[in-house]
This record gives structure tokens, C-alpha cells and sequence, in this order.
């Protein structure tokens, strides 16, 4: 679960990472107010910056800079209500706008293949760190932490000392790369990043002082730890959810919405991909990824048929269940009870295997559904489905069509 | 021979009086494996499954009755990782972990503890293992997908590796092990380590990878074959080509970003490390048939 910006501030703030004050605000009188006070405090202008989880809102201009109340208030006025990548901005976050003199990226991640914690630093910060990856890796600083004892003030030292930090910034560099570890650890997190880590000039008195500052952070949430963390659960968007997404995450559905006429439901994540792969192979275009998961009940298959058919271009459903712990029965009595529910109907190709499938094709024959024996065979019928008019496959297949009571 | 299961196999299983556990226990002893005990603390004394294995409070208590030499972790997600760290603590060789949704922190920091002890793990979230010719089941692969013989399996995932299996059976090859090392991003197996015991394995004369989108385990177990295993034919398959990138694809494991991970890349390097690509299940046979491995 990605977090806001604000939310992932403030949990680095509780670890002691230096984060500038800023405000939340939801109107543009409200940045207009948050300028002002940020401005008494020392500002000489301020950002405002769009709350939206997905990325790209610098080039939508979702990120503007105001010297004055009344830039704020017009700032805030152009980005609230504004959409970015069909995401409407509800709220935005007002910052000092700092005085950077040098733009840093630093993250911890989880390293699949060391099966460590990385933590990764780049001189080359404020830039994504994707490209950076790709046209110079060498520009990027790693080292692994330890699951217990965290990032040691060693590695912290070297990673400072390779980004030619001044003497005086490494202990402070030390103490955020350490502390986003920590976050890590404290939160679940599989990425905590800032980018960019900015080494900024803050007035003084007699002048100005260096100092590392947090602007911008980013974190995702383990999803298989949430619910050891309700607090962090609490922290969800659901505006920002769509709410398909949204349906599917609360009946326990793995649900992707792709761009094709064919509707999936499948027992099993590898199997959910490969029966998409035979679908394109076959001709067609999967509308869907969806794993129902393990031992699905006829509650949960009905909600992945709602799903399904709540997407219009879904043309056909193709249902493929290698039963093992699911019982085929009752993933049959599920479809035969959901498709009769449903407001809308497609040609449906099902293939199970498994415990009762035969008694599962019985039932499912009966109900005018299409049956297949092979994962090949089905992908075609489906495919081949897509392509009819409604009727005319169910005809082409054998099938009666449909009786008045079936819809009852 | 086998790898990792086999005749020698005595398994305990943790969490046998919840309902997964009490369901699977029962399909392996349909099996033919033996189960020879159960831990669930607080049930010590009682038996479980009908009557039919004794339950014990402890793992060590159950090692030093039983003899127990294989766990498999049925606990729910929140204390798998302390059940795992018990099977290994009372000196348990091999744990399976079946449950899935394990925060992987707490993977990252059970792994080295297993590895420390000198015990393997496989999974979290992984379907388990079968030894076809020795009746040696360890996990939720379902029994009567399997036919002895000398194919050896691997794979990330659950369900495909059964359809990869029955299209297997149903072609009359058999297999020597099948290991299914789950689908999360931390798991305390790799493919590179089953592939190392299936080189030293004389009984598996090829070998089925069955990968995923996402990560670079695929890549690894290319590189280790073309080195290692040149002698024992191989044919992979990889789900997700299809797959859009960046979204996660139920697999936590499943996800790919900035065009590392992609099904693209992984087919790439088995195919310039002389390893045949299936791009359905049902090929696999038959790309088999083409190395000299046919059907019985």
C-alpha cells in the first residue's frame, strides 16, 4: 500500500529524520493561510504540492512555487480539483520552498536476490532514480542492512564519504540513512525513499548554514503487514482507490484491470498469468487478471463474476480452476448462482480439474455454460466466444438458450 | 532416489488441528506418507485427524517421541515465522512452509536464522514438495496429479505447477521431485539451490522450471544450468508475458518495474543458456520428447 507524501513525512519526522514543516490543506484559502504562517516562520517562498499517489505530478503541474499569499491562493487554486492521471487532487501539502544546493536520492529497499535490506544512495538526486539505474548504474551507492541491527554508522559513513559529502553533513547523512532503516524496520515497509534528499542553505543571523533536509518521501507498506498495523491501514486513500480495485481488495481478489474483452477467473496467481498468455496466444485479449485464491468459496467466485462483468468491455469470461484444495462442485454451484445474478451476460467458458470436476461439468453443461477438458482448448473457446455474437456462440456450442427461470 | 523427501521421510506437521492443516494432513496420509505427529500448543496428549497422529505441545517433544525429521507449517501468518523457528530449534533438517501473507521483514530475518542452524526452509506461501515413487508428500500439491519417474520439477508457483504436472502424468512422464518454492519475494529456497540437488540427483535425468514475471530468480537459475547442469536436459516455462508492468500481479512476487523482471528478459536467458522455452504446459512434453525424454 503506497502512502501520501504528507502521511510518509510524518512517519519519518517520528524517527527523527529531518523533515521542514509543512501543512495540509484542502482549499485555497487554506495554502493562502498555510503561506503565510510558513512564511513567518522564516520562509522566503513556499511549494505546494499536490497529494496524489501516482507519479509524473511535477510534469502535470500538480508542483508550483508562491513567493506570496496571494500566489499561494492561486497556486492552490490551479492544482485543487486539477486531475493527474485520472486522479483528482483533493488535497495539497505547503512547504517552505527550500534554497537547494545540491540534490541527493536515498532509499531502502527490499533486495529480493540478497535477500537483505539495500540501502541506496545516489549523488545524482531529484531525477528518477529508474533512469539514473539505467543510463549509469554506477552512479548509484549500495549497502545492505542488517534485518536486526539495521544500517551500521560505518556503512552510513561510506555511503556519505562516497557521495563527497562536506565532513560536517556526514554524521547528519549517517543519522538519516540509519533512521529510514529504521522506518523500514518500524513500518513494514518494502520502499521508504527520499528524492530528493536536499542539501540545503537555511539563513542565519550571520549568514546561511548547510544542512541535509527530507523533500520529498515515498513509502510503501507491506501489504501482508497491514494487519499488524491498523494504524497504518487507517492511512488508505479511498478516494484515490478505483473502486473496482477497491471491491476486489475487500472480498480478498487479486484483481488487475487490463484492457481486453476476455474476463479471467482463475484459482492461483501463476495460473491466472499463464491462462492470460494462452488467451492472447489464442488470438484474443485478456480483460483481466484475477486469482480467487485458495479454496474458493461460491461467495467469493460470484463476487469475482461481478467483477468481471462490471467491466463493459468484457465480451466472454473464461474460469479456469485447478482444484486441488477447491472443490469443482461448489466453485460450479458459485458460477451458476452468480451468473443468475448478474444484470448482464456473456458466453462463459469454464474448465475445471480436480476434485468433482465431472459433477462440476454436469451442472455447469446444464446451466448453458461452456465446458472445456484442456487449458488450450478452453483459451480457444473463450477467444472464439468473444468473437460471437452472444447467442450465436451458445448456439455454435450446443447450448440451449437461455430459459426465462434461469434468470430468476 | 529423491531430493529432500523420500522413503526416510517421518513428518510432523504444525497447526495439524486447524482446518488447513487437519484437511491436508488427511490427503497425506491418503498418500501414503507418514505423518507421524502433530504440534499444536495447548492440544498435547490429544490425538489428531480421527485418531490417527499423535499431537504434541511442543516440536521438541515431538522429535524426541517421533523422530521427526520434516515440519510442515500450516500456522496462521502472524506466527508462522515462530513455528518455523521452533521446527528448526528442536533440530529439524527441512521446513515447509505453507502459509501464505508472512510480512517479509519477518522473512528476511527467519531466513538467516535457518541457515545459521544448518536447517533449509521452503516457502513461505509455497505449495510444498512430492516425491511420486516414495509416497513422500510434503504440503497441498494435490496426490493424484503425480506418476513416478525421472522428471525433476521446480517451480514459484501453486496451481500452474499443478496443470504443468498433470500434463506431465498425462503424457506418461513421470517425476523423481517436485518442489514448489513459493511465490514471495524472500523465500528460503531458490531455484538455484533445487537445481544444485537435482544435478547431484542420478534418479532426475531432466528437469521443468516453471517461473514468474518479476525478480531476477529466473535469470540466476539460467546462468547456474548452462554452468552446471549440462548434461540434464531443461525446459522452462514463464507465466506473465502478458502482464502489464508495474501493477503487482497477486504474487507479491509478481511485479514488474522499469523493464527488469520481464518475461522477455527471463526467456532470453534460458534460451542462451540452451535451455528450451514452452510458452504453453502442454508443450512441455513435447519439448521433452525432443531431448530423448518421452513418455512410459
Amino acid at each position: 500500500m503506497k502512502l501520501q507524501e504528507h502521511h510518509a513525512r510524518r512517519l519519518l519526522a517520528a524517527q527523527g529524520l529531518p523533515i521542514p514543516p509543512s501543512r495540509l490543506a484542502i482549499t485555497a484559502d487554506e495554502v493562502a493561510e498555510a503561506a503565510v504562517s510558513l512564511m513567518a516562520e522564516g520562509a522566503e517562498r513556499v511549494v505546494i504540492k499536490a497529494q496524489v499517489l501516482v507519479g509524473g505530478r511535477g510534469k502535470a503541474g500538480g508542483v508550483r512555487l508562491a513567493a506570496s499569499a496571494e500566489e499561494a491562493r492561486a497556486a492552490g487554486a490551479a492544482i485543487l480539483g486539477m486531475s493527474i492521471k485520472g486522479i483528482t487532487v483533493r488535497r495539497v501539502l505547503v512547504a517552505p520552498a527550500a534554497r537547494i544546493v545540491r540534490e541527493l536520492y536515498l532509499s531502502a529497499v527490499i533486495d529480493r536476490a540478497a535477500r537483505r535490506i539495500l540501502v541506496m544512495a545516489s549523488a545524482e538526486g531529484g531525477v528518477e532514480i529508474e533512469e539514473v539505474a539505467r543510463s549509469r548504474p554506477d552512479a548509484i551507492l549500495r549497502a545492505h542492512a542488517h534485518p536486526h541491527l539495521g544500517l551500521f554508522d560505518f556503512q552510513a559513513r561510506r555511503l556519505a564519504l562516497d557521495l563527497d559529502l562536506p565532513n560536517e553533513q556526514q554524521r547528519p547523512f549517517a543519522l538519516i540513512a540509519k533512521g529510514l532503516v529504521a522506518t523500514m524496520l518500524t513500518d513494514d515497509c518494502d520502499l521508504v525513499e527520499v528524492n530528493p534528499l536536499g542539501l540545503v542553505e537555511v539563513p542565519t543571523a550571520d549568514g546561511a548554514r548547510l544542512e541535509l533536509q527530507c523533500l520529498d518521501a515515498k513509502m510503501t507498506i507491506d501489504d501482508s503487514a497491514l494487519a499488524r498495523h491498523p494504524d497504518l491501514e487507517a492511512l488508505r486513500d479511498l478516494d484515490e482507490e478505483d473502486p473496482t480495485d477497491r471491491a476486489a481488495r475487500e472480498e480478498g481478489i487479486s484483481y488487475v484491470r487490463l484492457d481486453g474483452t476476455i474476463g479471467c477467473i482463475v484459482n492461483g496467481a501463476g495460473l491466472a498469468m499463464t491462462t492470460m498468455d494462452l488467451i492472447k496466444r489464442a488470438g484474443g485479449e485478456p480483460a483481466n487478471f484475477l486469482d480467487i485464491g485458495g479454496g474458493a468459496r461460491a461467495d467469493r467466485v460470484e463476487a469475482a463474476l461481478r467483477l468481471i462483468l462490471a467491466d463493459p468491455g468484457v465480451e466472454a469470461v473464461l474460469v479456469n480452476i485447478f482444484g486441488g484444495i477447491t472443490r469443482g462442485d461448489e466453485v460450479a454451484h458459485g458460477l451458476i448462482a452468480a451468473r443468475g445474478a448478474q444484470a448482464r451476460d456473456v458466453p462463459m467458458v469454464v474448465r475445471i480439474v480436480g476434485t468433482n470436476s465431472d459433477e462440476a461439468h454436469r451442472l455447469l453443461s446444464d446451466a448453458r455454460f461452456i465446458t472445456a477438458e484442456s487449458l488450450d482448448e478452453a483459451a480457444e473457446r473463450a477467444v472464439a466466444a468473444a468473437r460471437q455474437p452472444f447467442g450465436r456462440a451458445a448456439a455454435l456450442a450446443g447450448m440451449r438458450p437461455r430459459a426465462p427461470e434461469a434468470s430468476a | 532416489m529423491s531430493i529432500l523427501v523420500g522413503p526416510e521421510t517421518r513428518l510432523l506437521v504444525q497447526g495439524i488441528t486447524g482446518r488447513e492443516g487437519d484437511f491436508h494432513t488427511r490427503q497425506t496420509l491418503e498418500f501414503g506418507t507418514r505423518v507421524v505427529a502433530g504440534v499444536t500448543p495447548g492440544k498435547g496428549g490429544t490425538r489428531a485427524v480421527d485418531g490417527r497422529v499423535p499431537v504434541f505441545d511442543t516440536v521438541a517433544r515431538a522429535v524426541a517421541e517421533t523422530g521427526a525429521n520434516t515440519s510442515a507449517v500450516y500456522v496462521p501468518a502472524l506466527f508462522a515465522p515462530d513455528a518455523i523457528a521452533e521446527a528448526v530449534a528442536a533440530g529439524i533438517p527441512l521446513v515447509v512452509c505453507i502459509t501464505e501473507g508472512i510480512p517479509t521483514l519477518e522473512m528476511l530475518k527467519i531466513v538467516p536464522f535457518v541457515e545459521q542452524a544448518g536447517a533449509r526452509l521452503i516457502g513461505a506461501n509455497c505449495p510444498g514438495l512430492t516425491a511420486p515413487a516414495s509416497r513422500a508428500k510434503v504440503g497441498i500439491i494435490p496426490g493424484s496429479i503425480h506418476r513416478p519417474g525421472q522428471v525433476g520439477v521446480v517451480s514459484r508457483s501453486g496451481t500452474l505447477t499443478y496443470e504443468v504436472v498433470q500434463a506431465l502424468t498425462d503424457a506418461g512422464i513421470g517425476q523423481s521431485t517436485c518442489v514448489g518454492i513459493g511465490g514471495d519475494p524472500i523465500t528460503g529456497t531458490s531455484f538455484v539451490d533445487v537445481l544444485a540437488l537435482f544435478r547431484d540427483d542420478p534418479e532426475t535425468e531432466a528437469v521443468v522450471l516453471i517461473g514468474e514475471i518479476g525478480g531476477s530468480a529466473e535469470e540466476d537459475a539460467a546462468a547456474f544450468a548452462a554452468r552446471e547442469l549440462p548434461d540434464k536436459p531443461m525446459v522452462a516455462l514463464i507465466a506473465g508475458r502478458t502482464a502489464p508492468e508495474g501493477r503487482r500481479m497477486g504474487h507479491a512476487g509478481a511485479i514488474i518495474s522499469g523493464g527488469s523482471g520481464t518475461a522477455q528478459a527471463k526467456v532470453a536467458a534460458f534460451e542462451a543458456a540452451g535451455v528450451l522455452v514452452a510458452e504453453t504446459p502442454s508443450q512441455i512434453p513435447e519439448l521433452l520428447a525432443t531431448r530423448g525424454i518421452r513418455g512410459r
